[in-house]
């Protein structure tokens, strides 16, 4: 492109200095305050002075330590057993007033493993809250980009047919993106009732009383689950609907040549459809997985993070610290480190899918 | 033979349509239970929401929860707002996001890639993450109107409006579009001697329907569906958009009815905006087959 | 014909020397959506600004969901109205950060209201409140008459023991879906509201009060750690449940699906509506004797007021028994002084609802008061969450008694 006919630095400017100097005010300066901002003590609502920390708040966030432990044993040194399992002693008696390990203090137990042998090994951290929404929001992203992405292409796939009515169709698979999350979430807030939701008694009656009713928010196995399934049916219309202006921008000569050939079904899409999607794939790939990081609104109406911090996310950590437990410096800590992770993946992301040239 | 293909035609016809009938169903069923229920009592609501009678129209039907949402909060005052931020946001941003994208991919610039890398990044933050700051930002902001020259942006619409022009992602949208258009076309104007305002308006435009009504879609939703900031920014009922109004209806117990009501009220221009889209969108798809 | 005019220009000249010296104080309130409550609150204003011509009070109303987030942004963005009302336990929180000012009203004015609506914070009155809130155990005479139960009273309530023994025979007996009803899906304050005065009949508290520098021992010590015990028991004995359709808070006792409730005064006329015979007990002594929660909305001068004392004049105005008495019966609360409940029916002795005054003024306890409160009302929130869906009891407390200590610290001690 580069030409003496397209080289403008007048032009250049003129016309990306308005969306330039809006972002550069109302998204980059601001985030700059919170980058500032998590380097101290600052609290939404207080009268005390600011006053810089350093990483403190990072170091309460992150703070990650191990320890191994071997197994009770009883005065003729047998393990002393519990529930049929060996019982090791309490990480509370480890980070409590504990004079040996005062870098322990606060810690709480994440999660623990063995390698073999009796010895068992606990991860503690400062902030397991935390850490289990971060665990959570990877979970999420890591289900929902890529089944999104493919339930959307096999929607556009199937409403691009030439059939009567299907602006119908294509209509009503759009729909839920246009009702409010927050509107969807209270809908599915119904439907997912553990006693008398819809999805209870539709399930009861097509497997003719055979599926017990399920708690599907109330119960820390499924409740992740049953977001990430509304999550999907929300959006998965919008991709859709992207995926259908890349299909119909195919050189419809190219199929047509793919059908002299005789080439079968899966031919056509594997070397004609999918390579006239590529940009149409980094882009919903990118999408996707930048709205699934901001997980949020779908938590704040439906679980409050719970039962058990199974559906705790990093974007409702970083708010409910923030605005509910007025820490705006730990909040704005949670959003940098949101911005790393992000800005990381979606590095790789971009070098992954780079134009070999 | 020719009766059994024209069965088997018919047959596989038959399959086709009751796929997309089943699919949409999938997709349409709560929204079929919210407009039902906005008829019905609350108490029967939440009894028929048990059961199937939760998509028919039966039992004690009436509009009375319309009326007493009407009554409970200025419906029509939250809606004006909404749809008036934002309409002017989104024709606002499609103008400055589309030059900008533009101007990105067509135009040869000092700084334009390390801009671009710039304003990339900025697409993964979330709002509610510089939402104070940004607060503590408007609220100390000057603004030039009929009185004069006045600080502070609070209980206005250009709060809710400015701020939300330009984002990462719209520019990416029509740097991503603009990318698959022929250059050759450009440089070829360019070459005629065709001012960069002409390409821009004669040559690019036209053939940017489809992502003009998607940038347009994706603006909508996020516009309409503001609620942390404009709670932040009015304090005056008379600013206040459509789901900073949807806390009207939770009170100690809730009107289940009325919630209906007004969802389903506040959910209809949304519907309207995309089915208008549509059309065009198809149109102009139809139309440029521009790609390939 | 000119004398006409005379007096004409006379009235246009004194009204508008009268809107000169008029001045205007904003207000806030959180009513917006409920259509009773903002008729009440702007008869108060109309009455007031018809009653004098020094100040002329405008309201703003707000969702009550958004009524805080909305003070603390305006504070951030230095746009606080002169009147503001403030939940009980927040007071301390925003008088603290100075978002308000001492109110200067006559302690005698106030001498007879009940305790729970005086906001105290540092030794001076911040707010003051029309009405209180009590929450009381609702059943029906029949279902005490059928499980053979004792009705317990204000000298004798029940006991730990009775009160479980109730839950067990309303277990046995079948006949609901669940014994008792506590209201868990009302998240937020309902929690610290309503449970915790069950911790602080057990002995313990969310955070100790001889100080307010620590939750060490309170909420993680002994007594701490049966409640917890006791807590988690309710749900998995299957007592009550841990997750609720709020549809169920909102009419599941009056649908028979629970024996008991506890729930708040503000709720019993449905009740009584529902049943002819339901009775409202006081709350069980765990012991360390029987507690429920007070304190509710009160109003307060913003730091930032101009007029304070105009503020202060409306506040008092609006002190009057006989707001105290519309409101009551409008949303059915508690008035603040025993002369108003005398003009409300539901409240005048003998009156249906005159028990909750009663509990109000002997049983009632404040939740902790410090700045302090906010934050650890959302910790105490997720602790009994987490214990009701069967966290480990004394791990789930002690993390909370840390995050809360860990807070207070970071705030050096929220001035006390």
């Amino acid at each position: 492109m580069a030409s003496k006919f397209t080289v403008s630095n007048r032009t250049g400017w003129l016309m990306a200095g308005p969306a330039i100097l809006l972002i550069a005010g109302f998204v980059i300066l601001p985030f700059f305050l919170a980058i500032g901002l998590s380097f101290t003590n600052q609290r939404l609502v207080s009268p005390n002075p600011t006053e810089f920390v350093g990483l403190s708040n990072y170091r309460q966030l992150l703070g990650v330590a191990t320890v191994t432990l071997e197994p009770l044993r009883d005065d003729a040194g047998a393990v002393v057993m519990k529930d049929g399992e060996p019982e090791y002693p309490s990480i509370r008696s480890l980070t409590r007033n504990n004079p040996d390990r005062p870098d322990l203090a606060g810690m709480r137990e994440w999660f623990s493993f063995s390698l073999g042998g009796e010895a068992k090994t606990f991860v503690l951290a400062r902030d397991v809250v935390f850490m289990k929404a971060v665990v959570n929001t990877f979970i999420f992203v890591i289900v929902v980009a890529p089944v999104q992405a493919g339930l959307a292409l096999g929607l556009a796939l199937l409403i691009n047919q030439r059939l009567r009515g299907i602006n119908v169709f294509r209509a009503i698979y759009f729909m839920p993106v246009v009702v409010s999350i927050v509107v969807v979430s209270l809908l599915w807030r119904l439907i997912y009732d553990g006693q008398s939701g819809l999805l209870n008694n539709l399930l009861d009656a097509i497997s003719f009383g055979l599926i017990p009713p399920v708690n599907w928010l109330g119960d820390p196995s499924t409740a992740l689950g049953a977001i990430i399934a509304m999550s999907i049916w929300q959006a998965v219309g919008f991709q859709m609907v992207i995926w259908l202006s890349g299909l119909q921008t195919i050189s419809p000569t190219l199929y047509e040549a793919a059908a002299i050939e005789g080439a079968s079904k899966w031919q056509v899409f594997r070397y004609v459809t999918w390579p006239g999607l590529r940009n149409t794939a980094v882009l919903i790939l990118i999408v996707i997985t930048m709205q699934a990081f901001g997980l949020f609104a779908q938590i704040d109406v439906m679980t409050n993070g719970g039962p058990l911090d199974s559906t705790q996310t990093i974007v409702f950590q970083a708010v409910e610290r923030g605005y509910g437990k007025q820490d705006i410096s730990g909040g704005s800590a949670i959003s940098v480190i949101l911005f790393v992770i992000v800005l990381s993946i979606s590095l790789i992301q971009r070098f992954l899918t780079r134009e070999k040239s | 033979m020719a009766m059994i293909s024209a069965d088997n035609r018919g047959l596989r016809l038959a399959t086709r349509y009751a796929v997309l009938v089943l699919i949409a169903l999938i997709f349409v069923f709560p929204l079929v239970f919210m407009v039902m229920s906005s008829l019905k009592p609350s108490q029967q609501l939440l009894e028929d929401s048990a059961n199937l009678r939760a998509f028919l129209p039966v039992g004690d039907i009436s509009f009375d929860n319309y009326t007493d949402a009407f009554r409970r909060a200025p419906v029509a005052t939250f809606v004006f707002n909404s749809v008036l931020v934002t309409g002017v946001t989104v024709l606002l941003s499609l103008l400055i996001c589309s030059a900008a994208g533009f101007a990105f991919v067509f135009v040869d610039w000092k700084g334009r890639n390390l801009l671009l890398a710039v304003l990339l990044a900025t697409l993964i933050l979330p709002f509610e993450t510089i939402a104070i700051p940004m607060l503590l930002m408007v609220a100390h902001l000057p603004w030039i109107g009929m009185e004069g020259l006045t600080w502070g942006w609070l209980n206005s619409y250009r709060v809710q409006i400015i701020p939300f022009i330009a984002d990462g992602l719209t520019v990416f949208l029509f740097v991503q579009y603009f990318k698959d258009l022929p250059g050759e076309l450009i440089e070829a104007a360019r070459v005629e001697g065709a001012s960069w305002g002409q390409i821009y308006r004669r040559i690019v435009m036209p053939l940017s329907g489809p992502i003009l009504a998607t940038a347009a879609i994706l603006k909508f939703l996020v516009m309409y569906n503001q609620y942390l900031w404009p709670l932040m920014v009015t304090q005056e009922e008379g600013y206040r958009p459509v789901m900073v109004g949807l806390q009207y209806f939770f009170q100690l117990n809730v009107a289940w009815g009325e919630v209906m009501a007004y969802l389903s009220l506040i959910t209809v221009p949304v519907l309207a905006f995309y089915l208008y889209l549509q059309k065009a969108f198809i149109a102009s798809i139809a139309s440029t087959g521009v790609k390939g | 014909m000119t004398f006409m005019k005379m007096a004409a220009s006379a009235a246009v000249l004194a009204w508008a020397s009268a809107a000169q010296a008029q001045e205007t104080l904003s207000m806030w309130y959180h009513g917006a959506g409920n259509e009773v409550e903002l008729k009440l609150i702007n008869e108060v204003i109309s009455d007031f600004n018809a009653s004098q011509s020094d100040w002329k009070v405008e309201l703003q109303s707000f969702p009550q969901a958004a009524y805080n987030d909305s003070v603390v942004a305006g504070a951030l963005a230095g746009n606080l109205p002169d009147i503001l009302d403030v939940d009980g336990p927040n007071m301390p929180n925003w008088a603290w950060a100075g978002y308000m000012q001492p109110l200067p009203i006559d302690e005698s004015k106030i001498a007879s209201f009940l305790p729970g609506t005086k906001g105290i914070w540092d030794g001076k009155l911040y707010s003051i409140g029309l009405w209180d809130a009590a929450v009381a155990l609702v059943t029906r005479q029949s279902t005490l008459d059928e499980l053979g139960l004792r009705k317990p009273t204000v000298e004798q309530p029940w006991t730990r023991d009775e009160f479980m023994a109730a839950l067990d025979a309303a277990k046995a007996a079948g006949k609901w879906e669940y014994p008792l009803d506590l209201g868990m899906a009302w998240t937020g304050e309902w929690y610290p509201y309503a449970f915790s005065p069950f911790l602080q009949s057990f002995g313990g508290d969310i955070v100790d009060r001889s100080t307010y520098k620590t939750a060490e021992g309170a909420l993680n010590g002994d007594a701490a750690l049966a409640f917890g015990e006791w807590w988690q028991g309710l749900f998995q004995n299957g007592y009550a449940q841990a997750t609720q359709d709020p549809a169920d808070r909102d009419g599941g006792f009056a649908a028979g699906k629970y024996a008991f409730s506890w729930n708040g005064n503000w709720a019993a006329l449905g009740a009584l509506a529902a049943f002819e015979d339901t009775v409202f007990l006081p709350p069980p002594d765990f012991g360390a004797g029987p507690k429920i929660g007070g304190a509710s909305w009160q109003f307060g001068v913003s730091a930032t007021s101009k007029h304070p004392e105009g503020a202060a004049a409306f506040i008092e105005f609006a002190l009057q028994d006989k707001y105290l008495a519309a409101f009551s019966n409008g949303i059915g609360l508690i008035p603040a002084t025993p002369t108003a409940s005398e003009m409300v029916d539901n409240y005048k002795s003998g009156g249906p609802l005159a028990v909750f005054g009663e509990y109000s003024s002997k049983m009632a306890l404040v939740r902790p008061v410090t700045p302090g409160y906010v934050v650890q009302a959302k910790v105490f929130e997720k602790a009994l969450a987490d214990i009701a869906n069967g966290a480990d009891v004394a791990a789930t407390l002690d993390a909370a008694a840390d995050e809360i200590n860990a807070d207070i610290e970071k705030n050096g001690g929220y001035g006390h």
